[in-house]
């Protein structure tokens, strides 16, 4: 714990005061004096603690009674109708949610053995004075806001997915109906691409607090077996650091599944399912950017809240377990940010 | 390579097992260069595209009607900057409270409880939040306004200013806080003056990471402040908000715009690189270190 300068700077500054007036001060303060003030800011604080919860449930709240319409009208099926047409008030979420689960793993396939390799590199094997560099490197890609990673990705990874990156792979593997079609740049894979190099960041910092976490000696001993330095990092620190590192991917995939500008601008917006990657799609985040100020039947709007309500429900499960799977490594006060 | 120690036991390594393993070490500096590639590409374009379209109109005049070449976002810079003040004034107090309650009262059920749905606000799409929002304020005023902006994003400020908090407070020794109660301060002067101060370093931290994470945001606005071509004459009107402006240029179709998109996305980047590059600086000098 390092020293508390304030307190003795404040201790240091008031030797000047004789001590028996402040002795005298603290004498004549009656004790019941700052009951009150004492209550009322006890009072005050408990009323911002139940605020943040007071404004969960009310998030909660506002998303059930809203989409009420919908949750009448269409029940379960509103999840697996793959119709969408406000014009005729037809409305089926599983282009959206098609659409949310392959671009998310497909950012996840892209991420995971990225952001694992970075971890592992900065924690196990690269000089101690790249290693504050690589990880300040990997977190600003952290702050950068999303309408920026869209903007990069509509003027810059479009255009080199379209010209040199679509063509190859539909001759390669144009085979598998995964990569057919008119190369548009936009479209599931430029969002794919997009959402790996948000998620990497959160992946990759918290695999390498849970790679801290495994204790030195694991490796001393696996070292001292005669193992590789390969051999070492996966028998004795990924082994150990297994689960955590799944809660750090699943908590990259709550992200991705919220994600909503970058993806609404690389993702080009088409209500319809395709297998093909490099057909437009759209997400359950994204069809709400795109429709929700435009939602003029009340009937639109409900359906849209309900995608959001499917969205909150969704990513609270997916956070939850990932919690509980990094605290089973790193304990509750492992910081966690995400 | 490590295991080229000693001269008898690196025979013994198979041919194999030390191929695999300097496979793995290329896969992990090829995965570090792979995730370093994408951040400097963003830098670098921002910084040639933005900077090419970047004059004093920007920063002085209005949007031109679609179409026109020039004008600037000179608007989009003021309301950003009304809807972050004032989401930072609300946002900020609040996580505070929130944070010093978790610390120095929360000890039960209920801070349990607290803490977990501060976590779960965490982690709730913005664009959720902009919804919720919209049907709190936009759908009863029957109008887009900046304060409902401002509400959005303060809502999205407060769970992680109170973890920060909390956090922070937690790392004050108690003997501190023993201390000042022996001198006969009250216990409310004691936290405000004695604990809060002492962890101020840290809760700086957690004010400028919510704040950049925030800065940027867009989806929350899209129906809350919905944007603006004019200025705005009160915090009450649909407000133009410089993510926002940068989002509906980049979509657009004339290349002006899309310029003026680039100059508004590296004024963006600057500012929330200033506000992390700060955080840096407060938490290198400050007495507790910060949360990162």
């Amino acid at each position: 714990m390092t020293a508390i300068p304030t307190l003795a700077q404040a201790a240091t500054e008031r030797k000047t005061v004789a001590p028996s007036s402040v002795l005298q001060r603290v004498r004549q303060t009656n004790p019941r004096s700052s009951r009150i003030p004492d209550a009322a800011f006890r009072v005050l604080i408990l009323l911002t603690a139940v605020s943040v919860f007071a404004i969960v449930a009310f998030i909660v709240w506002e998303l059930i009674t809203k989409s009420q319409p919908t949750l009448h009208q269409f029940g379960i099926h509103f999840f697996y109708n793959d119709e969408w047409d406000p014009v005729n008030d037809a409305y089926g979420a599983r282009p959206f949610i098609y659409g949310t689960l392959v671009s998310s793993f497909l950012g996840l396939l892209l991420a995971v053995p990225l952001s694992v390799g970075v971890a592992v590199y900065v924690t196990e094997m690269c000089p101690v004075r790249l290693r504050a560099i690589i990880s300040f490197l990997v977190e600003l890609l952290a702050a950068i806001p999303s309408v920026i990673y869209g903007l990069w990705g509509i003027f810059v990874l479009a255009p080199l997915l379209r010209d040199y990156v679509q063509p190859l792979l539909a001759k390669v593997l144009g085979w598998t109906g995964l990569f057919t079609g008119p190369p548009l740049g936009i479209g599931m894979l430029a969002a794919g691409i997009i959402l790996a190099i948000m998620v990497v960041p959160i992946i990759s910092s918290i695999t390498r607090e849970v790679l801290n976490a495994v204790p030195q000696n694991q490796r001393e001993a696996v070292l001292a077996l005669g193992a590789t330095r390969w051999e070492m990092i996966r028998m004795g620190v990924l082994r150990n650091a297994r689960i955590g590192i799944v809660g750090g991917i699943i908590l990259g995939l709550g992200r991705a599944f919220g994600e909503t500008m970058a993806v609404t601008m690389v993702i080009g917006n088409s209500n319809e399912i395709s297998k093909s990657l490099f057909a437009p799609g759209n997400t359950m985040a994204s069809v709400i950017a795109n429709e929700f100020s435009e939602a003029t039947g009340d009937l639109h709007l409900a359906a849209l809240v309900e995608i959001g309500l499917a969205l909150f429900l969704v990513t609270l499960i997916v956070n939850a377990l990932a919690r509980l799977l990094v605290w089973s490594i790193t304990g509750p006060t492992g910081r966690t940010r995400a | 390579m490590p295991n080229s120690t000693p001269t008898s036991s690196s025979l013994q390594i198979s041919i194999f097992r030390r191929l695999t393993n300097n496979l793995a070490t290329a896969f992990a500096i090829m995965a570090a260069i792979l995730v370093i590639l994408p951040l400097l590409a963003i830098f670098i374009y921002l910084l040639i595209k933005g900077v090419q379209s970047l004059n004093w109109a920007f920063f002085t005049q209005l949007p031109k009607p679609p179409g026109e070449v020039g004008g600037g976002m000179a608007n989009a810079i003021v309301g950003s900057a009304m809807i972050l003040g004032i989401a930072s004034l609300v946002g900020i107090p609040m996580g505070i409270g929130a944070g010093i309650y978790l610390a120095e009262y929360g000890r039960n059920v209920f801070g349990d409880v607290v803490r977990f749905t501060s976590d779960v606000l965490n982690g709730v799409p913005s664009i959720v939040i902009g919804i919720a929002v919209y049907s709190l304020i936009v759908v009863r005023q029957k109008h887009f306004s900046a304060l409902a902006g401002s509400l959005a994003l303060a809502i999205m400020m407060i769970p992680t200013v109170a973890r920060a908090t909390e956090e922070m407070l937690l790392m004050v020794p108690n003997t501190i806080r023993e201390a000042a109660l022996g001198l006969g301060i009250p216990k409310w002067r004691t936290t405000l003056s004695i604990s809060l101060r002492t962890a101020s370093a840290g809760v700086i931290t957690g004010c400028m990471l919510a704040f950049a994470r925030v800065a940027g945001e867009t989806a929350p606005l899209l129906f809350t402040t919905l944007g603006n071509q004019y200025w705005s004459r009160s915090l009450n009107q649909p407000t133009a908000a410089l993510p926002l402006q940068v989002y509906t240029y980049a979509l657009s179709p004339y290349d002006d715009w899309h310029k003026q998109a680039w100059a508004g996305a590296l004024i963006l980047i600057v500012m929330i690189v200033t506000a992390v590059g700060a955080v840096r600086i407060v938490t290198s000098r400050g007495t507790l270190k910060g949360a990162s």
